[in-house]
């Protein structure tokens, strides 16, 4: 079928097997050289943990794995390649510079075990990247520690908990708003809190008489995401912290949404007492294909006394180590240090952008936002008006008349050469088309999503069935989703 | 859909039929439809206590997880180990695949829940059509 736009075309690209069924007996990509130093008795060292039968490994040649990989790698999409409109999730690019850094030979040949006076440059690179977090979230301290958004929620909510338990009473509840990400209330029960839903107005904010009826001496902390999920800045923001500190509670901030104030306001000002940062979201470091992540929790002086051990010091002879000897530490959660090479290219960021760069950034993004918006009103319903962040929300109302849905135009986005934006989130939407651009699309992108968007739209009046069966142009038409997950197949077996 | 009126209905989507001291509860055809296809639904062991308006359980669908709201306080007697392997079910029927049965606590709190052409006017309002 012909194209329906200039940005994506027909492009031949390789079938590939999977590695195991390349395998054949004695093939190899190695050659190792003879053994120079005493022969282990394996089975003597392991005893009964010695494992003769290895399973079945692919033997195959050096290129042929190049290959395989190579092949895999072009079936891919990446913000490399195109816009990344994924809401929520903040798929900005990653500067090139920032791996150039975390390449440099002392960073990435550095060691966790290597003693602290061989390890005074990367100390210093946690203490810089710290420092600056602190700056720019207006709080008094942080942990590098967490390994990813989530995680960063949880090592704030124990120290939520060991706070009030410090004050006799560790309470039982977390208030999280209806608009909240879904890891919000997943954390709160991990960590042994009960969840209590807390409904949004019509403008899409948290509704102020509800969290006052609801807050009492049970509530632990308020779990809140400014801007929320809708992109909408939270204005009551200091009212919301008040209700809460007037009866002991902690203000929690997820900082998913970072992206929308870095340089221009700071949660330490507005009364957050506990929020966690994704590096890999605002601040540039690899997203999506594992990452890793990295998620910072930074806190007021309140909560000092609970931050995840170690913690970096700065000795009385100047040098930098690692302070074990924290009584109330929620204790480690993490081995090592956390995932260092992200510190290394968030710190590279910052740096790179300085204070005007990081402010012009934050600009950009809420700007890219607001452009998607106005030119998308119209051919799309809105269903919130309160002025737009860094992402906004449209449903699909009107498409749904044709009774194509937000997932189907998502697949029909593909063939435009465009990911994806979320589906169907937030909940408080139904039929949600969550988009966020970040600040890394020129305009020349954004005009060419666009154009694809109100394509689709003109599509779904004209011809709903291309849009129902999209994707036309992948190398695997739609999946059945539903059978995936009701019978899923989850590992490969040799025939 | 018509919603049958020999049950109550809750503002979260779940309908509640008694029978004597015994409660059979489930999710409405609204809520499958609003869920699409349901992929696993999570219900409660048998002798765990229901607390009226709190979750007792969880479906998950393709595109979400939703909580699954007790209509009244009680204990429970029977769940449905059908819909372990067969979550479909609940699209194709949702008025006819019963989730949990209890014995009821307090029935008095069945009065405080809509009948089918309130629950049906109140679909209509959140639903906008």
């Amino acid at each position: 079928m012909k194209h329906p736009t200039p940005k994506a075309t027909r492009h031949v690209n390789q079938n590939e097997g999977l590695i195991f069924e390349k395998s054949s007996p004695g093939k190899a990509a190695w050659k190792l050289p003879p053994l120079d130093v005493p022969e282990v008795d394996t089975a003597k060292l392991l005893g009964e943990a010695e494992r003769k039968d290895l399973g079945h490994m692919p033997e195959v040649s050096e290129i042929e794995i190049i290959r395989h990989f190579t092949r895999l790698s072009t079936w891919n999409y990446a913000i490399d390649l195109g816009m990344y409109p994924l809401g929520s999730c903040t798929m900005k690019y990653n500067p090139r510079v920032n791996e150039a850094v975390a390449r440099v030979e002392g960073i990435a040949n550095g060691h966790p075990y290597q003693p602290e006076k061989i390890s005074q440059g990367a100390l210093r690179i946690i203490k810089t990247l710290s420092e600056c977090l602190i700056e720019i979230t207006g709080m008094d301290a942080i942990t590098l520690q967490p390994a990813a958004g989530a995680h960063g929620e949880m090592t704030g909510l124990l120290m939520v908990r060991a706070y009030h338990e410090s004050k006799g009473n560790a309470r039982k509840k977390i208030l999280i708003p209806d608009s909240a990400h879904g890891t919000n209330p997943a954390t709160a029960a991990m960590v042994g809190y009960a969840v209590e839903n807390l409904k949004s107005d019509s403008r899409g904010m948290v509704d102020i008489a509800s969290l006052q009826a609801q807050m009492n001496e049970d509530v632990a902390a308020l779990m809140l995401t400014n801007p929320n999920t809708l992109g909408v800045f939270e204005q009551d923001i200091h009212k919301i912290a008040d209700i809460l500190h007037a009866k002991g509670g902690l203000l929690y901030m997820d900082g998913a949404n970072m992206n929308a104030l870095v340089g221009k306001v700071r949660p330490g000002d507005f009364g957050v007492d506990v929020m966690h940062l994704n590096l890999h979201k605002t601040f540039s470091t690899p997203h999506g294909g594992g990452g890793p992540g990295s998620g910072p929790v930074a806190i007021k002086k309140a909560l000092e006394p609970f931050l995840p051990k170690p913690v970096v010091v700065t000795k009385p002879d100047g040098t930098l180590g690692f302070e074990y000897n924290r009584p109330h530490s929620v204790g480690r959660v993490r081995a090592f240090y956390g995932n260092f090479g992200m510190f290394v290219r968030a710190l590279a960021y910052i740096q790179a952008n300085g204070p005007d760069g990081l402010r012009q950034t934050t600009e950009d993004a809420v700007l890219n936002a607001n452009y998607i918006r106005k030119g998308l009103e119209g051919t799309y319903d809105l269903p919130y008006s309160t002025p737009t962040m860094h992402e906004v929300v449209f449903s699909d109302k009107v498409q749904a008349k044709k009774g194509v849905r937000t997932m189907d135009i998502a697949k029909r986005l593909i063939d435009y050469g465009f990911h994806p934006y979320t589906t169907a989130f937030p909940l408080i939407v139904p039929g949600a088309l969550m988009i966020e651009p970040t600040e890394s699309e020129s305009k020349e992108e954004m005009d060419l999503f666009i154009d694809a968007m109100k394509s689709i739209a003109q599509e779904v009046e004209e011809d709903a069935q291309t849009v129902l069966d999209a994707p036309h142009s992948t190398r695997v038409s739609r999946l059945d989703e539903t059978a995936a997950a009701r019978k899923p197949v989850l590992r490969w077996k040799l025939a | 859909m018509p919603y049958p009126t020999d049950r109550k209905y809750t503002k979260e989507h779940e309908w509640i039929q008694v029978s004597g001291n015994t409660a059979t509860i489930g999710i409405t055809d609204y809520a499958q439809e609003s869920l699409g296809d349901i992929v696993f639904v999570e219900t409660p062991k048998v002798g765990g206590e229901l607390t009226a308006g709190k979750t007792f359980g969880t479906v998950e669908s393709v595109k979400a997880v939703s909580d699954l709201f007790a209509p009244a306080s009680g204990t429970v007697t029977e769940v449905n180990t059908d819909l372990a392997t067969s979550p479909e079910k609940v699209n194709k029927d949702a008025h006819g695949s019963w989730m949990v049965k209890m014995t009821l606590k307090n029935p008095g709190e069945l009065d405080a829940l809509l009948s089918a052409a309130d629950y049906e006017k109140f679909v209509a309002e959140e639903a906008g059509h």
